[in-house]
């Protein structure tokens, strides 16, 4: 069955989409990403979406969901690689992605990660937003 | 105006979406659109071809390559036979929604293409006309 790799790196879990997703995969993605981020107790999640060539209405929910859920599990959600010509069209679209913190590629969002869960507190103590 | 080349794709799954995604991309990048306005075509259609499945009880996708006045295009045609839409003025408004969606995919597709069409009747189904030139 396709499925969408999970890794754990430090504190934060790493997901690159490597494939155009269709709605039912999406779905599993963000199911899984849940019970990893419970199983590993990872602090944030981090979403490589430079291979994407499209993020439509459908996949700007599921991102906004995930970041939606983390955030109740005490983990921060930073998505990366956004190419132009999707920032233009999810504007476009009318997309806000909503509660989703952004990087330009893998490393500052790593960075940005990392610095949010440094703000937030160590044992998530500081969770106070 | 002139049809050039047509296909026909079922829409009844999320896969069937994933291959409409594909042929659009294919035709729009054929007729030499950018790739920015590849992207926002191929959204639209992704959010029409959602529609159709998940308003309409599934459908069919006729992507055509047109030729208007020496103007190439890509013209999509989505058809349902589902309930049809009781208001399509209200279906056209931003965060609008029946389906428990965002309530952008109506509005923010017509925003991604040139020419946008609704036809609907209750009891009968839905056809949405989507149009998108080559930018000279």
């Amino acid at each position: 069955m396709e499925q969408i790799p999970i890794l754990k790196v430090g504190r934060c879990l790493l997901v690159s989409i490597q494939i155009d997703m269709h709605d039912k995969l999406a779905m599993a993605l963000q199911d899984d990403l849940t019970q990893r981020l419970v199983e590993t107790r990872a602090r944030g999640v981090l979403i490589d979406i430079s291979a994407l060539d499209l993020v439509d209405s459908f996949i700007g929910r599921m991102l906004s969901n995930i970041a939606a859920m983390a955030r109740v599990l005490d983990a921060q959600t930073v998505v990366v690689g956004m190419r132009p010509q999707v920032a233009i069209t999810l504007v476009e679209l009318g997309l806000t992605l909503t509660g989703i913190q952004t990087a330009l590629d893998v490393d500052r969002g790593l960075a940005l990660i990392n610095r949010l869960i440094d703000a937030d507190g160590e044992d998530g103590a500081g969770g106070a937003h | 105006m002139q049809v050039e080349r047509t296909s026909t794709l079922e829409v009844r799954t999320p896969e069937d979406v994933v291959k409409v995604r594909q042929e659009v991309r294919n035709r729009t990048a054929a007729v030499g659109f950018s790739l920015v306005d590849q992207t926002k075509f191929v959204t639209a259609a992704s959010e029409i071809a959602r529609n159709t499945i998940d308003h309409g009880g599934g459908g069919r996708a006729h992507i055509e390559t047109i030729v208007r006045t020496g103007k190439r295009g890509v013209r999509l045609i989505f058809e349902d036979q589902g309930p049809g839409i009781a208001d399509i003025k209200l279906a056209m408004q931003d965060g609008y929604s029946t389906g428990g969606g965002l309530g952008m995919g109506m509005p923010g597709s017509k925003r991604l293409s040139n020419e946008f069409y609704v036809e609907s009747a209750l009891g009968k189904g839905t056809k949405v006309t989507l149009v998108r030139w080559k930018s000279s």
